[in-house]
C-alpha cells in the first residue's frame, strides 16, 4: 500500500485548480489522469472563453489548460500520473488504479473526485452504427490529432456545444449539413446560433432523428418533425445523406466512482443526473472524499476551475493545514463563483444546488 | 483524412510509426492514439458486437464508452482512443468479449 496526503481523480480543469491551491497551500499531491495528457476537455477547446478576466475569459480553451499546467507542474510535492485509471475506490479511502501494465493501491488522507462528465446518448433505431459519434468525441478527434471525422455531418442538439462543434467543423474543412432540435427554440447563446446561420447552415427547430441509415457505416439519416407535445408528425420524414452524425444533447455528471463507496447521490435533473450530496466545503458524506467540477453539476469549465481552487483550500483547512491566505481566496473564488452563475444560463445550476443542499443535514 | 489547413490550429510535421492493423501495414504519427491513426486511414469499423455481430466505431474519444475497445498486441479490451499509437503495434478488430491468456 502507498500512502499519498490528497489524491485528485482526474487531471481536468477543476483537478489541475484543486491541485493548485492544495500545493500553495503546502499539501502533497498526486494527479491520477486516465489518458496520456493533463488538461480534460480544455485541450481540445479551440474556442474563446466567455466571462471576466479572472476566469480566463477570452482565452482559448486549449491555452488555459497549458497555463493550468504550468501553474503546477515544476512543484516538488506534485506527482501526475497520466495513462492511469482508477478502477477502486473505498470507504476508508482507498484508491486501486491501473496503468496498463499494474494494479496499485494507494492510501489517501483526502481525496478529490474531479471525474468530470459524459456524453449523454440517444435512443434511435442503428445508433450504434460506425459514424455516430458524441460531439465532444468529434472535437477530440479534430482539434487533438487533426483527423477529419467524415465529409458531411448532421448535429443533433443546438445547445452551445452542438453549435460550438459545429463552427469547428466548418474551420476543419468538414460540411455540416444541418444542426436538429427537437425542442422548439434553440438551446444555446443567440451569438453562436447566428454565427453558424450567417454561414448558411440551417438549424431546425422540432425536428429529431428517427433512425440511422448504413450496413457497415452511417449513409444517411431519416429524421422527422415533431408536435408541440414532442409526438412525431406522420409523413414528415426526410431522408439527410451525411457519414457523420454528432450527438450532442447534454452531459451526465460522473458519479460512478462515488457510487462505489457510501457517498449519498441524488437525482438533480438540472444539475444533468446522478450527482453526489456535498456539504458546503465540497465533502461528499464520505468523510475525506470530495468532489468538485462537473461530477457534482453539468457547468462551465470556468465554474468547474472556480470549484477546483475552492475545494483545494476547503481541504488544507480540513487537513490542518490551511492555505496562507485561506480567507482572502475564499473570497474571491467564491464571489467568482457567483458571478458565474449570475448570468441567465447559471439559473438552472442554481435551482439544481438549491434542490442538492435542501434537507440535507450533513451540509449544515 | 487529417486536416491540413486550420484558421486556429498548426499541426507540425510529426515523426512516422508503422504499425500492423488486420495484417495489414499501416502508418501513423508520433502522437496519435490508435483511433486517430485507424481514423485518418479512413478505418472506422474497430469491433463487431458480441451476439449479433454489429460493426461498432468509437463514441466519446475520452476513454469512458468501451466502443472503441479492441485487440492490441494480443490484449483484448484496450480503450484505443486514449492508448498512443507506438511503433509495431499489432491492432485488430474485436470480435468477443476479451478472452485472457
Amino acid at each position: 500500500m502507498i500512502s499519498r496526503e490528497l489524491m485528485i481523480i482526474g487531471g481536468g480543469p477543476s483537478g489541475l485548480c484543486a491541485a493548485k491551491t492544495a500545493l500553495d497551500a503546502g499539501l502533497s499531491v498526486t494527479i491520477i489522469e486516465r489518458s496520456p495528457k493533463l488538461g480534460g476537455q480544455l485541450v481540445k477547446q479551440t474556442h474563446k472563453f466567455f466571462g471576466s478576466k479572472a476566469q480566463y475569459a477570452k482565452t482559448r480553451g486549449f491555452d488555459i489548460a497549458k497555463k493550468l499546467i504550468d501553474d503546477i507542474k515544476d512543484h516538488p510535492n506534485l506527482e501526475i500520473l497520466v495513462d492511469t485509471t482508477v478502477v477502486g475506490l473505498y470507504d476508508d479511502l482507498v484508491i486501486t488504479t491501473y496503468d496498463q501494465k499494474d494494479y496499485k493501491k494507494y492510501q489517501a488522507k483526502s481525496i478529490i473526485v474531479a471525474t468530470g462528465a459524459s456524453e449523454k446518448f440517444l435512443a434511435f433505431e442503428n445508433n450504434d452504427l460506425p459514424g455516430i459519434y458524441g460531439a465532444g468525441a468529434v472535437q477530440t478527434l479534430m482539434n487533438l490529432y487533426g483527423v477529419l471525422p467524415g465529409q458531411e455531418i448532421v448535429m443533433v442538439g443546438s445547445g452551445n456545444i452542438g453549435l460550438i462543434v459545429s463552427y469547428q467543423l466548418l474551420q476543419a474543412g468538414v460540411k455540416v449539413k444541418a444542426i436538429i432540435e427537437a425542442a422548439p427554440s434553440i438551446g444555446g447563446y443567440k451569438v453562436h446560433a447566428s454565427k453558424i446561420r450567417r454561414l448558411g447552415i440551417p438549424i431546425y427547430t422540432q425536428k429529431t432523428i428517427k433512425k440511422a441509415i448504413g450496413k457497415e457505416k452511417l449513409e444517411a439519416i431519416e429524421v422527422v418533425d415533431l408536435d408541440p407535445t414532442w409526438k412525431e408528425i406522420p409523413g414528415t420524414e426526410m431522408t439527410i445523406t451525411c457519414d457523420g452524425l454528432c450527438i450532442s444533447v447534454g452531459l451526465s455528471p460522473m458519479h460512478q466512482l462515488l457510487s462505489m463507496i457510501q457517498a449519498e447521490t441524488k437525482y438533480i435533473p438540472e444539475l444533468g443526473g446522478f450527482v453526489p450530496v456535498i456539504d458546503h466545503t465540497h465533502q461528499t458524506t464520505v468523510k475525506g472524499v470530495y468532489a468538485c467540477g462537473d461530477a457534482v453539476g453539468i457547468e462551465e469549465a470556468s465554474s468547474a476551475m472556480m470549484e477546483g481552487y475552492l475545494s483545494g483550500l476547503y481541504i488544507s483547512k480540513n487537513l490542518g493545514k490551511p492555505h496562507p491566505s485561506y480567507d482572502d481566496l475564499k473570497t474571491h473564488y467564491e464571489h467568482q463563483l457567483d458571478m458565474l452563475r449570475d448570468g441567465p444560463f447559471g439559473i438552472k445550476t442554481k435551482i439544481g444546488l438549491e434542490k442538492l443542499r435542501k434537507d440535507d443535514n450533513h451540509a449544515s | 483524412m487529417r486536416i491540413e489547413k486550420h484558421p486556429i490550429l498548426t499541426f507540425p510535421e510529426r515523426e512516422p510509426i508503422f504499425f500492423i492493423f488486420e495484417g495489414q501495414k499501416m502508418q501513423g504519427f508520433k502522437g496519435d492514439t490508435i483511433a486517430s491513426a485507424l481514423f485518418a486511414q479512413e478505418i472506422k469499423t474497430f469491433s463487431y458486437s458480441i451476439k449479433r455481430k454489429r460493426p461498432r466505431g468509437f463514441y466519446c474519444a475520452i476513454g469512458n464508452c468501451a466502443s472503441c475497445n479492441m485487440v492490441v498486441n494480443g490484449i483484448p479490451n484496450v480503450r484505443t482512443c486514449i492508448t498512443l499509437l507506438e511503433p509495431d503495434m499489432v491492432i485488430e478488430r474485436q470480435v468477443n468479449k476479451g478472452v485472457v491468456k
